[in-house]
């Protein structure tokens, strides 16, 4: 009755211990990971690739661009695409492509941060209202459902005009509305998660809340928060394009995609169509690889 | 081969499953043949991962999605359904073929009466609407279910576990197939009810002349089922036979090993430990050449590794090995002399736990749920206490009040040693946190499944022992070695570890502050008959050595005789008896225990025959608990009308107390009449012994 001996009545990895066929010969010994699956997803490969190129635009731009994205050329105004300027110019010249690409860079940046925001102040609160429960969930709760019924850009439209327009404001009040829809999509696993006995053991071992919270519970929602923070991103580059099309958000001479938009689009009925379509596109491209992305992370976490 | 008049129900011939997963073929069943004579019950036994269901569900050509039959052929009632095409498949389970599942909840459609899911089965073979719900209706009166017309117009979710199950049972024999698969039909019920299940499936079995492919984890069910049974282990049959010739003379070893882990009837901790099977059930497929059983065994040799065994046949059983003739004289799995017997409790110890007067009220909407009704005992130091009792009773909840995981109503106290505890965990000091520890029943939700198997321990070390550095490091190798894990699970996570070794975690969790009392809920009832042992054992073993006290909940009665020194018997939240483990068990004793002990089949008592007691009705609810005697609605017992008036005191003179207005005398005991029927008890005032 020796230790070994004992565990061996139960004990150890059930794949290394039994088999005496030749273990090399066992080709289904675990399941893939989930990140190698998710690099065997299509549309997260996809949409990888083309988030990808928008960050490398956004990060590299400035030094690939072919011409000055803020230079006007008076003497070259809505020149159409050609050799010199792929995607023609616009009213004072600027070379559109260089515009289109260097715009990667606000947008990028805006929107990640604003979706950021919104997951840590979410997360807390659905940790928070999902694990405490009672009249704080209540409370919470009730908040949660005024802050969802109201209509998206407007309430950001009258922060911005009450605020002044910034970009920090952009990420401040597009944080702010999101942060319900993930504070909603936590709370829900967390409550699945607290009638877990692991919660009972911890409170056993007379652990405080915080470490409940976010040292036990946490790291088995993380799964729905991502997945949630991926279908958010690609809200929220919608969402900061929009503003800047209105004009309270990304100010000019940016080379902001809805910005350029929002300065053109008169433009279109003179038949100038170059000055609108590509960064329509580009924002287009950008949100459809988001939800690509998304896609692909919902598929594989969920 | 086959007489024209004895075609076989279902015949499986060498068949063959396999399960396509991330492009691999698993095999699943390998090899696999037997035949169903008609009106034959075959019972298809073994662990989990076996094949069993997978075998049910090829019967049927149900195998999931990606499971596909890979050779080898299935006939029911002499039809070859291998490459049957959809349209013979329909006319199939229109007709001949039908199953009963585990879970009934999930078996019925929640948003259908009773009454027209069985009626379907009529209208899908033709019958028209009004004449099927009449024979729907009739069918619920042949599974014995009362009040049929009110049945039928229920929903799935307002009847009980027990009435679901007839209800499918009902839905399976409507087109009055030729054979009924049945899985883990009771495995979920408790074991009254499972009881009272049985006995409808033998007696329908009767009336109805089908063959039944009877598929359970259970022993002894198997035994009282079946003419024939089967044993498979990682996919192969192992062996086959008559059901009691096989049970009483197993011919392949680990049918032979399988038999001799379960607890014996009478047999106890001081006995020694329990076998158990050394190694583990085999990943899918990764034994293609030899024996399954090989790895395990004790006379595995070099044939063994590299012949698969032919099937070998002594009188009516069948066994697939190459030393059948050594089989018989299979050793014990350790030296039972090496084993120090864990010490009997000392008359002289001191209680640990001491409860009096506890209980707990939830609210229900407006109405109060009394789940522990002023429940008082005691716990000396190194005992075990079993808490027996069907779902509903309060075991659970008994757990959490003691643990502080739940607050008890204010009145009764929770003493530890003589000091009184507060009533919540998180109110109490740290010396009675880590004094008072649980084992979770299922592994899986008790341990977080992000951390490591070194964090979930260490963490415990730290907020219980108060140990940190060097010494933690040390305290964690001493835990991880008593509880028979290594340092290599030490890095794993819970889902990389086999449910006996999460268990042996949870376990090392408990015991990490040294404990004063752990309270073990249903620890086993997760894990394999193999694994059972294995963890009993140990428990065992580590109660020897840390003088810890056990509140042992189960509801395998088997088990909890094992390892109990004492016995509590709860019903309704209210103890109805509690005493020494063995006076328990042999009587004089309550009438609901006597009914409890009555029906678990148990494989060492063969020919207890029809002497069975069988509750009448259902658990009354908590909401509304009956008058007097609680358990006066189904007592086979009865006095008359004291029962319901009175609430009966415990008899608390001896240490053995009951709840019941009996006199000692006119209690049943083991071995002792049964009750007389019901009928007769309610006219007269009492009954005479």
């Amino acid at each position: 009755m020796t230790a070994t001996s004992l565990a061996a009545a139960d004990g150890g990895l059930p794949p290394a211990a039994a088999a005496h066929a030749d273990p090399a010969a066992e080709p289904f010994a675990t399941a893939p990971s989930r990140a190698a699956r998710l690099l065997r997803s299509p549309s997260f490969m996809v949409g990888a690739v083309i988030v990808l190129f928008w960050v490398f635009c956004a990060v590299f731009g400035p030094l690939v661009v072919p011409h000055d994205p803020y230079g006007d050329d008076l003497l070259n105004t809505l020149a159409p695409p050609s050799a010199a300027h792929w995607f023609g110019t616009d009213q004072i010249g600027r070379d559109i492509f260089s515009r289109v690409i260097v715009g990667a860079r606000p947008i990028l940046s805006v929107a990640p941060l604003a979706t950021l925001v919104a997951t840590v102040a979410g997360t807390t609160l659905g940790l928070l209202t999902g694990y405490v429960g009672g009249w704080l969930d209540s409370l919470i709760g009730r908040l949660i459902e005024v802050l969802l019924a109201l209509p998206l850009i407007v309430v950001a439209l009258l922060v911005l005009v009450a605020l002044g327009p910034s970009s920090s404001t952009v990420i401040g009040v597009i944080g702010i509305i999101f942060t319900p829809l993930i504070a909603r999509t936590v709370r829900s696993a967390v409550l699945s998660e607290r009638s877990l006995d692991y919660v009972s053991a911890a409170e056993l071992r007379g652990e405080g809340a915080l470490h409940i919270m976010f040292v036990e519970i946490l790291p088995n929602v993380l799964p729905p928060i991502l997945v949630e923070t991926t279908v958010r991103l690609g809200y929220a580059i919608f969402t900061v394009a929009s503003l800047s099309f209105l004009g309270f958000g990304i100010q000019p001479p940016s080379a902001d995609w809805g910005l350029a938009i929002s300065e053109n689009y008169g433009m279109m009925t003179g038949g100038y169509w170059w000055t609108v379509s590509f960064a329509a596109a580009a924002t287009a491209s950008l949100v459809v690889g988001v939800n690509l992305v998304a896609d692909g992370v919902q598929a594989v976490f969920e | 081969m086959t007489a024209p008049k004895s075609t076989p129900a279902l015949e499986l011939r060498d068949l063959s499953v396999a399960y396509r997963t991330g492009g691999v073929e698993l095999p699943v069943l390998r090899g696999v043949s037997f035949a169903i004579a008609p009106g034959e019950t075959y019972g298809l036994v073994g662990e989990s991962g076996c094949g069993k269901s997978t075998a049910a569900f090829a019967a049927l050509r149900a195998l999931a999605r990606n499971g596909a039959i890979s050779g080898g052929r299935v006939l029911v009632d002499g039809q070859d359904i291998t490459n049957l095409d959809p349209a013979g498949l329909r006319q199939l389970r229109l007709s001949k073929v039908s199953m009963v599942y585990q879970d009934p909840g999930r078996a019925l459609n929640p948003s259908m009466t009773v009454g027209r899911q069985i009626a379907e089965v009529y209208e899908a073979a033709g019958t028209r609407r009004a004449d099927a719900l009449a024979r729907a209706e009739a069918m619920l009166a042949k599974v014995r279910i009362p009040g049929t017309g009110r049945v039928m117009t229920a929903f799935p979710h307002q009847l009980s576990g027990g009435m679901q199950q007839r209800v499918v049972i009902a839905m399976a024999l409507a087109k009055n197939p030729t054979l009924l698969v049945l899985d883990e039909p009771t495995t979920g019920l408790d074991a009254t009810v499972e009881a009272e299940v049985l006995d409808l499936i033998v007696a329908l079995k009767g009336e109805f002349a089908t063959s039944v492919l009877f598929i359970s984890h259970n022993l002894a069910i198997i035994e009282r089922m079946c003419d024939r049974i089967g044993v498979l282990y990682a996919g192969s049959l192992v062996e086959e036979g008559p059901g009691a010739e096989l049970l009483s003379r197993p011919l392949h070893p680990y049918t032979m090993r399988l038999l001799r882990c379960l607890p014996a009837a009478g047999r106890r901790k001081s006995d020694g430990r329990l076998d158990t099977i050394p190694g583990f059930l085999p990943p899918l497929g990764s034994i293609q050449t030899g024996c399954v059983f090989a790895p395990r065994c004790d006379f595995a040799d070099a044939v063994c590794r590299t012949v698969a065994p032919p099937p070998v046949r002594i009188g009516g059983q069948t066994a697939r090995c190459h030393h059948i003739d050594l089989a018989t004289t299979l050793r014990r799995a350790g030296p039972e002399a090496a084993v120090p017997a864990p010490p009997t409790v000392s008359s002289d110890a001191r209680p640990a736990l001491q409860v009096d007067g506890v209980s707990k009220t939830f609210r229900v909407g407006p109405h109060a749920l009394r789940a522990v009704s002023d429940v008082s005992l005691t716990l000396l130091t190194g005992e075990t206490l079993g808490l027996v009792g069907e779902s509903g009773s309060g075991k659970t909840t008994l757990a959490r009040l003691l643990l502080g995981l739940t607050a008890p109503d204010a009145g009764g106290t929770i003493e530890l040693d003589g000091q009184k505890v507060a009533g919540q965990a998180k109110r109490r000091s740290r010396a009675d946190q880590k004094a008072l520890q649980i084992v979770f029943q299922n592994p899986d939700s008790a341990l977080n499944r992000s951390h490591t198997v070194r964090h979930l321990i260490e963490r415990s070390l730290s907020r219980l022992a108060g140990l940190f550095g060097h010494k933690r490091a040390e305290r964690l190798a001493a835990l991880v070695s008593a509880v028979r894990l290594t340092d290599r699970h030490l890095p794993m996570r819970p889902r990389q570890l086999s449910g006996g070794l999460k268990q042996r975690v949870a376990i090392a969790r408990a015991f990490a502050g040294d404990p004063r009392v752990v309270i073990c809920d249903e620890p086993t009832s997760a894990l394999d008959v193999s694994v059972q042992a294995a963890i009993l054992n140990l428990l065992a073993e580590l109660q020897g050595g840390a003088g810890v006290s056990y509140v042992f909940i189960s509801h395998d009665l088997g088990v909890v005789r094992y390892l109990s020194d004492r016995i509590a018997v709860l019903y309704l939240g209210r103890i109805m008896e509690i005493g020494p483990a063995e006076d328990v068990f042999n009587g004089p004793h309550h009438p609901y225990t006597e009914a409890l002990l009555s029906a678990v089949p148990d494989l060492a008592d063969r020919h207890r025959g029809d002497k069975r007691i069988r509750l009448s009705g259902e658990m009354p609810s908590p909401l509304a608990p009956p008058p007097g005697c609680v358990f006066n609605s189904r007592c086979p017992r009865k006095m008359g009308a004291i029962c319901e008036t009175e609430e009966p005191t415990m008899h608390t003179d001896t240490g053995h107390a009951i709840r019941c207005h009996l006199p000692q005398d006119a209690l049943g005991r083991r071995g002792g009449p049964p009750p007389p029927e019901r009928a007769a008890s309610r006219s007269h005032a009492a009954v005479p012994a």
